[in-house]
């Protein structure tokens, strides 16, 4: 076992004053957000800067004609307009595959398209000037001809005969498709006792950043290095990016992040616009400046979770399941989205379903397929909540089949907690998840019995209430096999540096970032901790790829357990060679010292010996009075990665109980509880905070967010009027719950918790609902539940 | 979006207003709590060469009672409305309807002759004036003129106002009256899918009057004559709610939005004419 003890990783004993791991420290970053102190990428002002914006594309797919700049190049403060062919002298395309990926195809992208534009929103012309005001008043004196080409939207017809091939050189519009099978699927549901099928969608929808997309790029033509400040969630990856395709050594590019106001995922791919900025520093030799706003969010932020799933489920007389059967089909666009490509959350609904279930026989395809509308990618749980709505929705149709309780059903599938390590049917390796343990733990949560006789007494009255369940896993601290084996640049390794200063205060630099969540928080804990000094004597770097180590960044729920590890590993040889130092200055066995809030003391007794500032003082001012043999390296680091399992695996189950009015269609959040496993919990109010967050967007998915494009392709919710998002009056009372069962891949054994609430929640929803409209003989399964949909599905509306 | 560059000026009175108007021609766009055209600005939607700011204009604050009316000054905020002990007790349906206009920062910068002069089909107020049978008083260099509430709204977005001529008040003649107002809105906050404003006096167990508008339905608030004409002068009981929500689809014809086709705002508004009609009859008339 890897509990932290102080025999197991000599740290000092738990119940230290600095023992942070595991309590609720206040994120020391929070005053510096609320009082409006934070540095986000617009609030950087560098001499000479100049800005840009976009005349982007009305059209979902059109040629593009003569570009006629003379009335934009006069107006008052309008430096140059770049079109796609200015900037393709200086800038590489690049095209969004992984290897592993067998036969995944995409078209060469380029920062601004050379002659055909192909959603509505892209990027096509660049108008640069003293202000935004200014470039905006230059893009509206842009002329463009525009030649208007069929759109190809709906993903249903995207390999038809007559479909519209967006890019001919692939000679189809399919850019990839897997199927994994396993066992004898056909003769499961041949001999099943009980088989259920459904027709799933979950709806477009996109990530919303409270800070839209910004960047600065300064090309210095004096020293021949480029220096983006960028809002991002992987610094290296974007240097590696930037060095790539505008030719530059990666050495020369520095991407500097501070501040980010959100992300979720949207900041983690490369878009052309953001490019295009880098390339017009390059050319232009001056600091370039793009803000996106929010129509410009909508139609240029990736999109995600554009699918449609048939499913089916076959179970035996007992209720145990025999079978999944899944066929899913998603649009992502025009590309491919660079460089992790959009081919990934397809792979996930294939490596998900089923998943919290001890079964056989599966199978499931994806199939993802190019359309004329904005290009989807990873958002915040990718993949999960469509496989958790189409695996927990199968489980309740199944058994309200069989007339079972859908508590019953679940407890008697999900897989054993001694059952591990355990390998999924589509080769997912778990090495300890928790299922039971956490399902008894929510029943100890949800008051189920009173729930069930108020439901019975409400439906008397005409009150419509419905409890759903929904048991998930979620897919954290990836390993090369996400990206790297594929040929990308991505970094799943990740390192710190922990160093202390003469006043005996840490600095801790490193590789994985923060964007809202508290990654800087936890850091500052774990460094802490490990090195025995109190949390407010912490400083955390992150966001510098010329001042950290390097590493990935922070997405994929991989900050605390990849950068949490580094931190730790690092924290603890400091600490060691700090025991070694002052060992030597105290003539005691450096064995027999311990670090408590930041002084050295006698291990036995506890008596402080010296303080850290004292021994920082000798070290760095009078390091003459030390043996001259004596290894004095107050800096430490250490990188981590994981090796036994490609992913760490955690799992959870979510419930909700929820009110529908069969009138109006409306439907009221009750109370919502997620029971998760995310092995050790570093901090449990941040992770509280992070299930609830991850909670609320997957209730937007649910019932409010979606990208709603018209049959031309035009997108018609563009405003946050239109894009409903999840607002606080609407949402309901969460109770958040834990099972520890730590990673043995690390001593911290700390998994991701980011994403966990996102990939239950709507799953949890669905089936509240059709636990509501049950006695109403109606279901929906189509993502979000709009009034619309449930009043359709009733009979209301036709 | 940045704004456009443009110019300012602000008005201390009426007569400096008509000069300050007479100055920019069309290019002067007034600004009172400025709630819709800063979105639009910011959308460049519009692009007005002089923004003229009427909200320190005295002419058209105050609230107050009067020769048998309540005046509600234009400049009136959503927030002061829905807190006036004088609207409270003469239009309730104006403070039950102040909740329901979109959030309290919107609230508290938001004007009633904002409101009305935009016209949004799915807003409050606009519907709430045509059922209290409302009188628009509008100024103007010209003069004064006073527009019924339900010949004020004539299109999308579209009013009875000339060119250079405002809102000053808006007149509720005082009446013992029911009234009441519901909507179906996404998220609180949010512009109705359909909305309902109510209202009616009961005369010797009798409906007299009654005024069933709608709004977030048509092309702006809809005064449904056949539903109200199913009431006028029969019993408010389950029967003659059932004959109003008969009779609503041909006073309706909602165009198709984001949240759905006509159909499903036609039975929205039949909901809601159950829902609200019910509300007035008292738990004894309803056992009955």
């Amino acid at each position: 076992m890897n509990e932290i003890t102080p025999a197991s990783i000599g740290l000092s004993r738990e119940d230290l004053p600095n023992s942070y791991i595991g309590r609720s420290v206040p994120r020391p970053n929070a005053p510096k957000l609320v009082q409006g102190r934070a540095t986000y990428t617009d609030d950087v002002v560098l001499p000479r800067m100049v800005h840009a914006a976009f005349l982007r594309s009305p059209h979902a797919h059109a040629r593009i004609g003569a570009i006629d700049t003379s009335a934009a190049l006069a107006v008052p403060g309008v430096i140059r307009v770049f079109t796609g062919a200015d900037l393709a002298k200086v800038c590489d395309p690049w095209v969004a595959t992984l290897d592993h990926l067998k036969g995944m195809k995409s078209a060469p992208q380029h920062p601004l398209p050379l002659s055909r534009a192909t959603w509505q929103g892209e990027p096509v012309v660049a108008v640069v000037a003293e202000s935004r005001a200014a470039a905006e008043d230059g893009v509206a004196a842009l002329r463009v001809e525009f030649e208007p080409l069929p759109a190809q939207t709906d993903m249903e017809t995207a390999l038809a005969p007559d479909a519209v091939v967006i890019h001919p050189e692939l000679g189809d519009n399919l850019v990839f498709t897997r199927t994994a099978e396993t066992g004898d699927v056909a003769g499961a549901f041949a001999s099943a006792h009980k088989v259920v099928e459904a027709r799933f969608v979950t709806g477009r929808h996109t990530g919303v950043t409270l800070e839209p997309r910004s960047i600065i790029a300064d090309y210095n033509r004096a020293d021949g290095t480029l220096t983006v400040h960028h809002s991002t969630q992987a610094p290296h990856m974007m240097q590696g990016v930037f060095a790539k395709h505008l030719r530059m050594e990666e050495g020369d590019v520095r991407v500097i992040c501070k501040d980010v106001g959100g992300s979720f995922g949207i900041k983690v791919h490369v878009y052309p616009d953001e490019v295009a900025v880098a390339a017009m520093a390059r050319i232009l030799g001056r600091p370039v400046k793009f803000i996106a706003d929010r129509f410009e969010a909508f139609a240029s932020d990736i999109h995600a979770r554009d699918h449609r799933i048939k499913a089916r489920l076959a179970v035996d007389g007992q209720g145990k399941v025999l079978a999944f059967d899944v066929d899913d089909l998603t649009g992502i666009g025009p590309y491919s989205v660079y460089p992790r490509t959009s081919a990934i959350e397809g792979n996930q609904v294939v490596n998900l379903c089923g998943g919290p279930y001890d079964f056989k026989n599966y199978r499931c395809t994806t199939t993802v397929v190019l359309q004329n509308k904005a290009p989807t990618c990873q958002y915040r749980a990718v993949g999960h909540p469509i496989a958790t709505a189409v695996t927990e929705g199968l489980m309740d149709l199944a058994a309200e089949a069989l007339g079972m309780d859908p508590i019953e059903i679940r407890r008697r599938n999900l897989i054993a907690d001694d059952a591990y390590p355990y390998t999924s049917p589509p080769g997912m390796r778990f090495e300890g998840l928790s299922h039971h343990a956490s399902l008894d733990k929510l029943l100890e949560m949800v008051p189920v019995a009173k729930i069930r006789a108020d439901q019975e007494e409400a439906r008397k009255r005409g009150v419509h209430r419905g409890l759903g369940f929904a048991a998930f896993i979620e897919l954290t601290n990836p390993s090369p096999f996400m990206y790297g084996i594929g040929g990308a640049r991505i970094s799943a390794q990740d390192g710190c540096t922990v160093r202390m200063d003469p006043d005996g205060s840490i600095v801790a630099s490193s590789g994985v970032t923060e964007q809202g969540q508290g990654t800087e928080a936890i850091l500052a804990q774990i460094v802490a901790h490990g090195v025995g000094v109190p949390v407010s004597r912490v400083k955390i770097i992150t966001g510098d790829t010329q001042t950290t180590p390097y590493g990935g960044g922070t997405w994929a729920c991989r900050g605390a357990g990849i950068g949490g590890e580094a931190a730790l590993q690092s924290a603890i040889a400091l600490k060691q060679q700090i025991l070694e130092v002052a060992g030597a200055m105290l003539q005691a066995a450096p064995e027999s010292l311990d670090i408590s809030m930041g002084n050295v003391t006698d291990k036995a007794t506890g008596a402080e010996r010296m303080t850290l500032h004292e021994l920082g003082r000798i070290v760095y001012f009078r390091g003459d009075t030390l043996p001259k043999d004596l290894q004095r390296e107050l800096v430490q680091t250490r990188h981590f990665i994981t090796k036994e399992y490609p992913f760490a695996f955690t799992n959870g189950i979510q419930a909700s109980w929820v009110e529908v009015d069969p009138m109006t269609g409306m439907v009221k959040l009750l109370e919502h509880w997620c029971v998760e496993d995310c092995g050790r919990v570093v901090n449990p109010m941040l992770v509280d905070e992070q299930v609830r967050g991850g909670i609320v967007q997957g209730i937007g998915g649910a019932l409010y967010e979606n990208c709603v494009y018209d049959s031309e392709g035009n997108l018609l919710t563009t405003t946050l009027a239109d894009y409903l998002v999840p607002m606080s009056a609407e949402m309901p009372e969460m109770h958040v719950g834990h099972v520890e069962t730590p990673t043995r891949e690390s001593l911290l054994g700390a998994k991701g918790a980011g994403e966990a609430g996102t990939a239950g929640a709507p799953g949890a929803i669905m089936n509240a609902i059709n636990d509501a409209l049950r006695p109403l003989n109606a279901r929906v399964h189509e993502q979000p539940f709009t009034p619309e949909r449930i009043l359709r599905a009733l009979g209301a509306i036709a | 979006m940045k704004w456009p560059a443009m110019g300012y000026a602000r008005a201390a009175s009426l007569p400096d207003l008509w000069s300050v108007l007479a100055q920019h021609g069309s290019a002067a766009q007034i600004i009172a709590g400025g709630q819709t055209l800063l979105a639009t600005l910011a959308f460049r939607l519009s692009e007005p060469g002089t923004l003229v700011d009427i909200t320190r204009i005295p002419e058209l604050r105050g609230i107050s009672v009067s020769s048998g009316v309540l005046r509600i000054g234009a400049l009136t905020r959503h927030a002061e409305l829905g807190r006036d002990a004088l609207v409270a007790r003469h239009a309730p349906l104006l403070t039950a309807a102040v909740p329901l206009i979109a959030h309290p920062a919107i609230r508290n910068r938001g004007t009633i002759g904002g409101s009305l002069a935009y016209a949004d089909p799915a807003a409050e107020l606009p519907a709430c004036i045509v059922a209290l049978d409302a009188v628009v008083v509008t100024a103007s260099a010209a003069g004064e003129r006073r527009i019924p509430a339900r010949d004020f709204f004539t299109d999308l977005l579209q009013t009875a106002l000339n060119p250079g001529e405002i809102i000053a008040a808006v007149e509720i003649p005082l009446a013992e009256r029911r009234s009441a107002i519901q909507e179906v809105a996404r998220r609180s906050g949010d512009y109705a899918m359909a909305g309902l404003a109510a209202a009616l006096r009961i005369e010797g167990g009798r409906v007299v009057a009654p005024r069933l508008v709608y709004f977030g339905v048509g092309t702006g608030p809809v005064l449904a004559a056949r539903a109200s004409a199913a009431l006028e002068g029969r019993a408010l009981d389950a029967a003659s709610i059932a004959a109003a929500q008969a009779a609503l689809g041909e006073d309706l014809d909602p165009p198709q939005d984001l949240h759905g086709p006509p159909e499903m705002k036609r039975h929205l508004a039949r909901v809601l004419t159950g829902r609200v009609l019910n509300g007035f009859l008292n738990p004894s008339e309803i056992a009955a």
